[in-house]
């Protein structure tokens, strides 16, 4: 059964089992492997892409319930890693193994759309869902800060 | 399997010359959506060679051999500040690859131990020297002067007397076939211009894009996808299974038996998942079915009891102690005795990248992609399952989604390489998070008694100490010195020590853990020296001073975490502190955690640690690494244990082995003591330190002494 969703503004139509994950059927199907795979139970927030602007869990989200909605990835995020939380990423040199800075990445993007100045509060919140074994965590919060600022000059602009 | 002591045999035995040999050309539509992106030698130099670790192109590009491997612990950026130093070329020309496995490699390939500056300080820079005195000497030919005449800079030649300038990479194709110097000379570190410096990471870029490749990432033209089904009891073996549900899940390809279970092949992970789910095995459980916690306990217990092979003895530690008075302070003297049981759980290493392998096995040779630890374990285990020549072998090093030593055991490339023989088609063996937390190659669970004697003035007068803690790297006299470390040279000056040890046989894989032995031993020292202090009625930091005079560098990260942290200070109301130290990796850590405990929930506020490394290459990454090391060790103080029943793991997903996150971390500040010796590790430096900074915080907060790790709530209320 084939599905048709918006992936990275673009119209995207796969024909796999109606169960796959959205997570597999970016890895295997589509061959897009910035998205990770890291418990497959939505406890680690390593497989995080967007969906019609919210953090979600890629791998418990069968593709069937996607059809006629639009899903970013970190691929999707911004053409050339310019997306303010992935300036403040590089700025503050965030990764250590990375694998799970997709998933941190998509998350602190989400918060900073809905949040102009998020607290450290509204920062545990929204990123606890994300593990990072490396511990990354300080450089992460003071990153989602500096990304929250980004995002507000480019918004006044 | 090999082990550590396997790998280095071989590895310096072998023959190879394999680093410019492979590259399968990319056909598939997927491995094309990938060509962009940071595949590790993609495609690998082929310009002119100075050494195995440096490369030069015509157009100035500098291509640096990693022989290491990337986890997060900065290779791809600190090894070549070592070669760009030394060689003077610009920063923004340089390349890496990670190289296949060659003898020039020597036995320290790879990522173990914290070893990577340590082992590659002075051969990295030599190699960076020599190819510099190489371009300098084929400019001074073509200027018709001495090579004294000339200078470097930036990657370029300079002639002193004319100003003229010859690009290193113009000087390339000549300068790599002259004879290597046999002894480059050596910059003064008065005028690095790299080292001790902190440039961006090079990996950055690729990994905050999703453009970053590790090891699962890696797709490979008509590849297959597979997952095991190994028995759930350690040592058990299948004794029959029925592949006909499993083969009708739409995509399962094969369903086939190997070493270690049942594999299950589809067109993708999905597919091969379901299989798996549809697939009935049975297993022959062997006679670890009856291993549970307990029943491991009891039997931990049971050898503490007895005395074990002597791990560590100056003068008579058991007589002393017999001389003093047990529990109490003798009518008549200061004297007294501590005694006390500490208690360790088995640990996963739980990186947050799953474990895998893609392999391809064909006639011509084996090729493995893989994010390993150790690229020689990996490459000798693929000519084991395959029964090729070593040479046949192809290792292509991938970057680690973290690995913390488990990436050093090669189970997980073993089965890859073995199921894609079977099914004569490339593969990708993908491990689930519950086949990584129940078939781990654990931090092994441990049982240790420790005792001392305090004499009048409060000083320790015998240490001794009775570690049960099953041994996974040789006993040597009856002792396996990664499972004592930390008991065995713990770091205070007593006159009389004895420590002696026990290897219970618990069938469970074991292997290195983040910080090795320490990651326990220095919970039970610290601690107990903590209780020490307090027998002693000294403050726990004048008391460590006081143990620590022959030791200037553990004292002096210890009298710096301490000012930092303002030890002796006021603090906020509800804040207890407490200290820790340790000497590992031939780094020296000191650690104050801030802490409150409210109705048996522990909140650690504040760390302060206090390093001395030696010589600092990379001081953002070292700053990383401490933290992370914090990270790693509070997870596990915190929160987590390997349980088991039935011979069964009972943990199988994040849910039941919980890591720290990050509404728990607390503030990290690190102090790193400037030192011209020579550089010590990071990776490692840092976990040991935190459970028992925590846990004597704790007891500054409490009055209650935590010997049990993790810490659980109940012990605090």
């Amino acid at each position: 059964m084939a599905v048709t969703f918006k992936l990275n503004g673009k119209s995207q139509s796969v024909d796999v089992s109606p169960q796959m994950p959205l997570l597999w059927v970016l890895r295997d199907t589509l061959g897009m492997t910035g998205t990770k795979f890291g418990c497959g139970m939505a406890l680690c927030g390593a497989c995080t892409v967007q969906i019609n602007g919210s953090p979600v869990r890629s791998c418990v989200t069968p593709v069937s319930t996607l059809a006629g909605k639009s899903v970013t990835t970190i691929e999707g995020l911004s053409p050339d890693a310019s997306h303010p939380v992935q300036r403040a990423w590089a700025e503050l040199d965030v990764p250590q193994c990375g694998y799970c800075q997709s998933g941190q990445i998509m998350t602190a993007a989400a918060l900073v759309d809905k949040k102009v100045a998020p607290t450290d509060a509204d920062i545990d919140e929204a990123m606890r869902g994300n593990i990072c074994r490396c511990g990354t965590y300080q450089a992460i919060r003071a990153a989602v800060h500096t990304a929250a600022k980004y995002r507000a000059a480019k918004g006044a602009a | 399997m090999a082990n550590r002591r396997d790998f280095l045999k071989v590895s310096t035995a072998s023959a190879g010359g394999l680093l410019l040999s492979f590259w399968l050309p990319e056909s598939s539509p997927l491995a094309a959506q990938q060509a962009d992106s940071l595949i590790p030698g993609t495609p690998i130099s082929t310009a002119p060679r100075f050494n195995a670790f440096i490369r030069i192109a015509p157009d100035d590009t500098v291509t640096f051999q990693i022989h290491k491997a990337e986890m997060g612990q900065g290779t791809v950026t600190s090894l070549p500040q070592l070669l760009a130093e030394e060689l003077d070329c610009d920063w923004k020309n340089i390349r890496t690859e990670f190289p296949a496995v060659e003898p020039e490699y020597g036995p320290m390939m790879g990522v173990f131990g914290s070893q990577s500056i340590r082992t590659s300080w002075v051969p990295l820079r030599k190699a960076g020297a020599a190819a510099r005195e190489m371009l300098v000497e084929t400019a001074a030919k073509q200027w018709k002067v001495d090579a004294s005449a000339c200078h470097t800079d930036n990657g370029f030649v300079i002639n002193n007397s004319t100003g003229a300038r010859l690009s290193y990479g113009s000087l390339a194709e000549a300068a790599s076939k002259i004879p290597p110097p046999a002894e480059p000379k050596l910059k003064d570190p008065a005028s690095y211009r790299f080292i001790g410096t902190s440039p961006k990471k090079r990996d950055t870029a690729g990994k905050i894009a999703g453009k970053t490749i590790f090891g699962l990432d890696v797709i490979r033209p008509g590849m297959l996808y597979a997952t095991l089904q190994r028995c759930p009891v350690f040592g058990g073996t299948v004794a029959s299974f029925d592949a006909s549900k499993a083969k009708a899940v739409p995509g399962v390809k094969h369903v086939v038996q190997i070493s270690n279970g049942v594999a299950v092949v589809a067109d993708s992970t999905w597919a091969a998942l379901e299989g798996r789910k549809a697939l009935t095995v049975k297993f022959d459980e062997g006679p670890r079915a009856v291993n549970s916690t307990a029943s491991l306990r009891k039997m931990f217990a049971d050898l503490a009891a007895k005395p074990g092979a002597t791990a560590r003895k100056e003068g008579d530690a058991e007589a002393v102690l017999a001389s003093v008075m047990k529990d109490s302070v003798m009518k008549d003297s200061a004297a007294k005795k501590v005694e006390s049981v500490y208690e360790a759980p088995y640990l996963s290493h739980a990186p947050m990248e799953p474990l895998n392998c893609v392999a391809e096995v064909t006639a011509d040779g084996c090729d493995v992609w893989a994010s390993t630890q150790i690229q020689q374990t990996a490459r000798d285990i693929a000519a084991m399952v395959t029964g090729l020549p070593k040479e046949k072998v192809r290792i292509h090093t991938q970057y680690i989604g973290g690995g913390f030593g488990r990436r050093g055991r090669a189970d997980f490339i073993a089965e890859g390489v073995e199921i894609a023989k079977a099914v004569n088609a490339p593969v990708k063996l993908t491990w689930t998070r519950d086949d990584d937390l129940q078939h781990d190659t654990y931090r092994p669970g441990s049982y240790t008694k420790l005792a001392a004697s305090l004499g009048p003035d409060g000083m320790p007068t015998a240490w001794t100490g009775r570690v049960v803690s099953q041994s996974f790297a040789g006993l040597r006299n009856g002792v396996d010195s990664t499972a004592v470390e930390g008991v065995a040279d713990m770091p205070y000056s007593v006159p009389n020590v004895y420590v002696d040890y026990h290897n219970p046989d618990t069938g469970i894989p074991c292997s290195f853990w983040r910080s090795v032995g320490y990651s326990q031993n220095t919970f039970f020292t610290e601690s107990f020296t903590d209780e020490l202090a307090h027998a002693a009625g000294k403050d726990p930091v004048e008391f460590r001073r006081a143990l620590l005079q022959k030791n200037p560098r553990l004292l002096g990260v210890l009298n710096l975490a301490a000012e930092k942290a303002g030890w002796g200070k006021p603090l906020a109301a509800g804040r207890h502190r407490g200290v820790a130290v340790v000497n590992n990796i031939g780094s020296y850590n000191a650690q104050v955690a801030e802490v409150s405990v409210e109705k048996g929930k522990v909140k650690v506020h504040r760390v302060v640690c206090a390093v001395d490394c030696g010589v600092l290459v990379n001081p953002a990454i070292a700053e990383q690494q401490i933290q992370s090391g914090i990270v790693y060790g509070l997870s596990a103080a915190l929160k987590q244990a390997i349980t088991m029943d039935h011979g069964r793991v009972l943990q199988a997903n994040f849910d039941t082995y919980d890591p720290l996150r990050i509404d728990e971390m607390p503030v990290v500040e690190v102090h790193i003591v400037k030192s011209t010796a020579a550089p010590g590790g990071l990776g490692e430096a840092s976990t040991p330190t935190i459970a028992p900074a925590v846990a004597n915080a704790i007891f500054a907060a409490t009055g209650k002494r935590i010997r049990t790790l993790p810490i659980r709530p109940a012990d605090l209320v």
